[in-house]
């Protein structure tokens, strides 16, 4: 069963323990200084905004299915059963389709470095394939994040906002934005002013369909294009063949009238 | 051999000098160094401009090589050398370029193992590795005859039709496919570009690109090299590139109309302007020109409307990879010193190495009378022969 994220905007704190979670689980330094850095980067996977003390959560969606994963070359990320989308570094070539592709911008790069990684939240999966939580979710002291299966947790934000309606948008982040994503964000804040795609601008397919829909015809093509081509070709010379050599009777008969 | 110091040698050293200091900082410190790319900004000048430029300046060599072999049209033949050259020329510099774009360029070969065929990239990958093989093999003719190697000729000359059609298929395949490789980012590319037919846009481009280029490369060699201009098929040339962008401006308000961006495009803003640049320059100036019978015919009026379509197109692709993001990404990309400088570099070496070819290898016909009947009388051979024959 798919398991999943759900982070809960109106009961967090902004205590930033899932970011210090975060950045121990993936051997990441973490100090004052990087837990006052607002945005993600290769160093810092998650990151708790605050915007005029309304909280929100950035981390990977974990998309179902994974724009990221679909432009890979290489295969290097993936999507795993169980949820999470992971990363080998050791496949990367470093071409950044994934940080171009990705609508909620979430690969994050190693300009610095000489060997750089691709770096994201990759959802914990080996603790997650152990059956134990995701490090932030274990870390939240109040329950704003919190690791489960799919189904289970979106039903339980169902529930959430139908008993506290005023407390909510009445919106679930990720049941089907671009079909729908393994974490998901529940808010009483426009998701907008955080930095997250609005709602209305995304798509309820998901994003590889877009390009699936012009690759998957490349099989009949080249087939198709070769004979097309084989043929005019044909064509075009026989016309030529056919054209001297009536041409050569012609003249065999010294007759300007058989054209 | 005594080298003569002119001015475009100077620029030329200069040129090197930069590109090479810009290598040493992009290999010695980074990406982050070397460019002013970032996390909202993870593609500049390199993907826009040298690759997506490059592999659409380079649509020459399988246009002309279509045209020629498949359709049969031999009048045009002379020009296909120079065409090939210049394809293969920008489809190796492509590949040069990428290596200084891709954060680990020592796992290049990655794709043939690791394979993610959902991936346009991969796609894309295979194609340009193929089809620069196919490229390489169409000028290894010209090389061949140089050394007068009769064996192997005599198979690539053989091989001749079957590479073309694989080449025209490859190209079909890529020129596309850098435009479907947007079509993954409906929410971030802005709607003046972003459409499902980017496609057949990025393709039929492509192709008038090929032959705008053709137009410009054969004006500037007739200069540079002291050459007759062939002005009979650069007519024929523009004459087609106009039916071209005829059809390309046709769809592509088609597609702004089907979209209902018509009202947008007359909106001032940052987009409006690269938008309408990128029309007037590609379509509208050019359309207008080739319009003219005397502008259409003469050689200045074919060479400014190629040139105006050259740079016309070479704004789409920035505009599709730049300019176009930008409101996503919510900042202004602006590349560094060493982006232009390495892409300045690659071009200059580009020059350097057409020059070098034409000096040392059987590109143009030797003349120009002899060429022309040369393709009279061998009309009724085989087009093998004929390729063979034509050339010399």
């Amino acid at each position: 069963m798919s398991k999943a994220i759900l982070y809960d905007a109106t009961l967090c704190i902004d205590c930033k323990q899932c970011e210090a979670a975060c950045a121990k689980q993936n051997n990441l330094p973490y100090d004052d200084k990087i837990a006052a850095e607002e945005v993600q980067s290769a160093h810092k996977f998650t990151v708790v905004l605050n915007k005029n003390d309304k909280y929100m959560r950035r981390l990977c969606m974990h998309c179902d299915e994974p724009a990221c994963v679909s432009v890979c070359p290489v295969g290097a990320l993936q999507k795993t059963a169980l949820g999470p989308v992971t990363y080998d570094a050791h496949k990367c070539m470093g071409c950044r389709y994934c940080m171009a592709a990705c609508p909620f911008g979430q690969p994050k790069y190693e300009w610095g470095s000489l060997n750089p990684k691709i770096q994201k939240c990759i959802m914990c999966p080996d603790r997650v394939a152990a059956g134990l939580p995701t490090a932030c979710a274990e870390a939240c002291p109040t329950g704003a994040t919190k690791f489960g299966d799919r189904d289970a947790l979106i039903q339980e934000a169902r529930d959430r906002i139908r008993q506290n309606p005023n407390n909510y948008l009445p919106h679930i982040y990720g049941v089907e934005e671009v079909g729908g994503t393994s974490t998901l964000l529940l808010s009483s804040a426009a998701f907008e002013q955080f930095g997250l795609p609005s709602p209305k601008s995304l798509p309820s397919d998901p994003l590889p369909m877009y390009t699936y829909r012009v690759l998957s015809r490349i099989p009949d093509f080249v087939p198709l294009g070769g004979i097309f081509l084989g043929g005019v070709w044909w064509i075009t010379h026989r016309r030529e063949e056919v054209a001297a050599a009536e041409s050569a009777e012609t003249e065999e008969k010294h007759n300007g009238g058989a054209r | 051999m005594k080298i003569k110091l002119t001015f475009w040698r100077v620029v030329f050293v200069i040129i090197l000098i930069l590109g090479a200091w810009g290598t040493v900082v992009r290999f010695t410190q980074g990406l982050g160094a070397a460019t002013n790319l970032s996390d909202q900004f993870p593609w500049g000048i390199w993907i826009g401009f040298d690759v997506l430029c490059g592999v659409m300046l380079a649509a020459g060599g399988f246009t002309l090589t279509a045209a020629v072999y498949i359709l049969n049209i031999k009048r045009w033949h002379a020009i296909v050398r120079p065409t090939v050259l210049t394809a293969f020329l920008g489809y190796v510099l492509v590949c040069v370029a990428l290596m200084f774009d891709l954060g680990r360029p020592y796992n290049i070969w990655h794709p043939l193992i690791m394979r993610n065929p959902h991936s346009v990239m991969f796609e894309v990958a295979y194609c340009v590795m193929l089809y620069t093989t196919v490229l390489a093999l169409e000028f290894s003719q010209i090389v061949l005859e140089k050394f007068k190697l009769e064996k192997p000729l005599k198979f690539i000359r053989g091989a001749l039709i079957p590479l073309v059609i694989v080449g025209v298929i490859l190209s079909t395949l890529h020129q596309s496919s850098l435009g479907t490789l947007y079509l993954i980012m409906p929410t971030k590319l802005h709607p003046f570009w972003y459409s499902p037919l980017l496609p057949v846009f990025f393709f039929l481009s492509a192709i008038a690109v090929g032959l705008a280029m053709t137009i410009f490369e054969s004006s500037i060699s007739s200069k540079v090299f002291h050459r007759q201009l062939e002005l009979p098929i650069l007519q024929e040339l523009g004459r087609v590139l106009y039916i071209v962008l005829w059809v390309y401006f046709v769809l592509r308000l088609e597609d702004l109309v089907n979209r209902g961006e018509m009202h947008s495009i007359f909106v001032p803003g940052y987009e409006m302007y690269f938008f309408w640049l990128e029309i007037l320059l590609a379509l509208i100036a050019p359309m207008i020109l080739l319009s003219i019978r005397s502008v259409r015919n003469s050689p200045g009026g074919l060479y400014l409307s190629a040139v105006l379509v050259v740079l016309g197109f070479i704004t789409n692709r920035l505009n599709v990879s730049i300019t176009g993001i930008e409101s996503w990404s919510g900042l202004h990309y602006v590349p560094k010193w060493t982006e232009y400088s390495i892409t300045a570099a690659i071009i200059a070496v580009g020059f350097a190495l057409f020059g070098l070819a034409v000096k040392y290898l059987p590109i143009f016909p030797e003349e120009k009378e002899h060429g022309t009947v040369a393709t009279h009388e061998s009309a009724v051979e085989p087009a093998s022969v004929f390729v063979a024959n034509a050339g010399n």
